[in-house]
């Protein structure tokens, strides 16, 4: 995978070090926990998750429904609290930010990549691709024309003023992988990315997201139950009932589920 | 994130006409009811508006409302001359007189009779003839519509356009023989009858007789001389009740508002309106923030504070808001525009606009709120809900 990396120069590589060594692990989780409900309706989403990702590195979190998964990267993201434990993104304690701060560290450091896309259909390709700019402020004006340009980056720059519905399951998710980097975010979290897409579009959407994304230093977390593309991760973490079973590595991990581990 | 806000309502195009149907509907009902409710209350001053040459209206105290005619003696225009500060007071009969028609039919018809000399208090405007030809024998003006409609002669032939009463034509007033030397513009009056002008003399001369004849005195304040003591002068020194035109007015409305059961009709209709105007708004309205629930909370996940969402939710709703109104004060506007040469009583004044204006912001509001909370509740981890 590294020569796929070289042919994309980090776009802003100075941002992503904002103060912190390159030693300075993208994500640690130290016993997360996470509970929904009370008493005896309690379902125990996290029971304590261990967890650390590098700068640069592509994880993905492989499980059955319900083990936590989607639970995990939404608390990695800061769209969710935990309640006790640990996570620090890029050195910032997650547990003590207030909403506002957690929010404007979601526009800043995350960006989010979603099984249904969840591009707007009423905003064309760009528009939908300028929308974490426009959020930080940039003028719409600026967000269209880096949009534009990042459109390139995912080869759909003829598809600019495309509606979402216009667009195949492919080319959707293209512009969503688009919309998660226009900003510069230093870790992107996706959930489960191909699943909507036919395996050739899934392929093709990983390398892309490996290209773009990793060349530029960022690092990511993929949720998926796709084994299809684990030869695109740097680890694999199992996770089953709420907490990480085991961490391989892509190889391993494709070996385990076809019933046998080298 | 404004434009984006716009481009979300915008997009969604069966929804965004809902809405704005919604608040289109309600603007219009309230307008247009407002309007007929003020066009009504507006008649029910009309001989005010149209004889307020003068500054003030003197009149017995017993007197509640303009067609309240309490007679007073002809005496007291004497006294009222006398008190200092009066420029000048003149008589004035207002009273019902029957009309026979050239069909054998009477028509009831509000008869005012002007000071002989000076004829002050005449209708406003002339479309035939002229104030001073009341000075003729027998001389009477008949306002315009009635003299096309309820005072027109019958066609000669069954089902034919009866013909308008012109210049020259006579009527009957009680027995009295009245020619008809004008056609004059006068305001519509609450019971719409024919409205009838003439001198006192005649005025008093064709009515029955009574004691007392003088219904007002119109009083005009000497240059320089402050209208509201002069009021309050006339009304220690004569023990009568002296209203300024504007006072006449209100005391008037006041009297209709408050014995009628106008003002609960029209209410109940402005009522209907407003609420069904909320319901179909705040349901579409939800709906539609409903509907873009998933992409409030993807915009909330990527950084969007709650400050910037209540922000797009109020656009949205102050945007159709604005849209649905004017469409629907224009469409009363219209229906008004359509409406002018007909009996039908229709005032926008822009009060009238103000409050419709301030109805659909209290609609627009009340369904945004609804949305707002279900927004800014929204947990931004729904994104991975699927």
């Amino acid at each position: 995978m590294s020569n796929i990396r070289s042919n994309f120069p980090p776009s802003n590589g100075a941002a992503h070090t904002n103060g912190h060594t390159a030693a300075t692990p993208a994500v640690v989780c130290r016993g997360v926990t996470k509970t929904y409900g009370k008493g005896s309706s309690a379902v125990f989403a996290l029971r304590g998750v261990d967890l650390r990702v590098a700068p640069g590195e592509l994880l993905m979190l492989v499980g059955p429904s319900g083990c936590g998964k989607t639970t995990l990267i939404s608390i990695v993201a800061g769209v969710l609290d935990h309640d006790d434990g640990e996570c620090i993104v890029y050195g910032q304690n997650l547990k003590s930010m207030s909403n506002a701060e957690r929010t404007e560290f979601r526009g800043k450091t995350v960006g989010f990549v979603f099984q249904s896309f969840n591009l707007i259909p009423t905003l064309t390709v760009a528009e939908n691709i300028a929308v974490p700019l426009l959020i930080a402020g940039s003028s719409r004006a600026e967000a269209i024309d880096r949009s534009r340009d990042i459109l390139g980056r995912v080869g759909m720059g003829d598809r600019w003023n495309s509606r979402p519905a216009q667009l195949s399951g492919g080319q959707q998710q293209r512009v969503a992988i688009a919309r998660s980097l226009i900003h510069h975010p230093r870790l992107i979290v996706c959930d489960e990315p191909t699943s909507a897409l036919d395996h050739k579009t899934g392929h093709d959407v990983m390398q892309l997201m490996r290209e773009v994304a990793l060349a530029s230093g960022q690092s990511l977390i993929v949720v998926t139950h796709d084994a299809r593309i684990f030869e695109f991760a740097d680890r694999i973490a199992r996770m089953d009932d709420g907490r990480i079973e085991s961490i391989d590595t892509p190889g391993r991990a494709m070996a385990a589920s076809h019933g046998a581990v080298p | 994130m404004m434009a984006v806000a716009l481009k979300m309502l915008f997009g969604d195009r069966a929804k965004y006409f809902g809405i704005v149907m919604g608040v289109t509907l309600a603007s219009m009902v309230i307008t247009q009811q407002g309007a007929i409710f003020i066009g009504i209350m507006t008649r029910t001053y009309g001989t005010v508006t149209d004889t307020g040459q003068g500054d003030i209206w003197v009149m017995d105290p017993k007197v509640q409302q303009i067609e309240d005619i309490k007679p007073m003696q002809d005496t007291e225009l004497y006294r009222v001359r006398g008190i200092q500060g009066v420029g000048w007071a003149l008589p004035l009969y207002k009273g019902l007189i029957r009309a026979r028609l050239d069909n054998g039919q009477f028509q009831n018809c509000n008869i005012l009779g002007l000071d002989d000399a000076t004829l002050t208090g005449g209708p406003p405007g002339m479309v035939e003839g002229s104030l001073a030809d009341l000075r003729r024998a027998d001389a009477i003006i008949v306002d315009e519509i009635s003299a096309n409609t309820r005072l027109a002669r019958p066609s000669p032939t069954p089902g034919g356009r009866p013909i308008p009463l012109k210049v020259g034509d006579t009527l009957e007033l009680n027995d009295h023989r009245a020619v008809v030397v004008g056609i004059g513009r006068s305001t519509r009056t609450f019971q719409s009858l024919p409205v009838i002008h003439t001198t006192y003399g005649r005025a008093t001369a064709f009515v029955p007789k009574e004691r007392k004849l003088l219904s007002f005195v119109l009083v005009k304040a000497a240059p320089g001389v402050d209208v509201e003591s002069l009021r309050r002068r006339i009304e220690i020194t004569t023990g009568l009740s002296a209203l300024t035109n504007q006072h006449f007015k209100d005391k008037t409305v006041d009297y209709f508002i408050r014995n009628t059961g106008i003002p609960i009709n029209f209410g109940i209709a402005v009522g209907l309106g407003f609420l069904i105007g909320t319901v179909i708004t705040g349901f579409m309205f939800y709906n539609f923030t409903l509907d873009n629930l998933r992409y409030f909370g993807t915009l909330k996940a990527m950084g969007a504070s709650d400050a910037t969402l209540l922000g797009m939710v109020i656009l949205q709703s102050l945007v159709v808001g604005a849209i649905g109104c004017g469409l629907g004060i224009g469409i009363a506007a219209l229906f008004g525009a359509r409406m002018a040469n007909t009996p039908l009583a229709f005032q926008m004044p822009w009060q009238l606009l103000a409050v419709a204006a301030l109805a659909v912001a209290i609609i627009c509001v009340l369904s945004a709120v609804l949305s707002i909370r279900k927004v800014i509740s929204l947990e931004p981890a729904v994104v991975f809900k699927g």
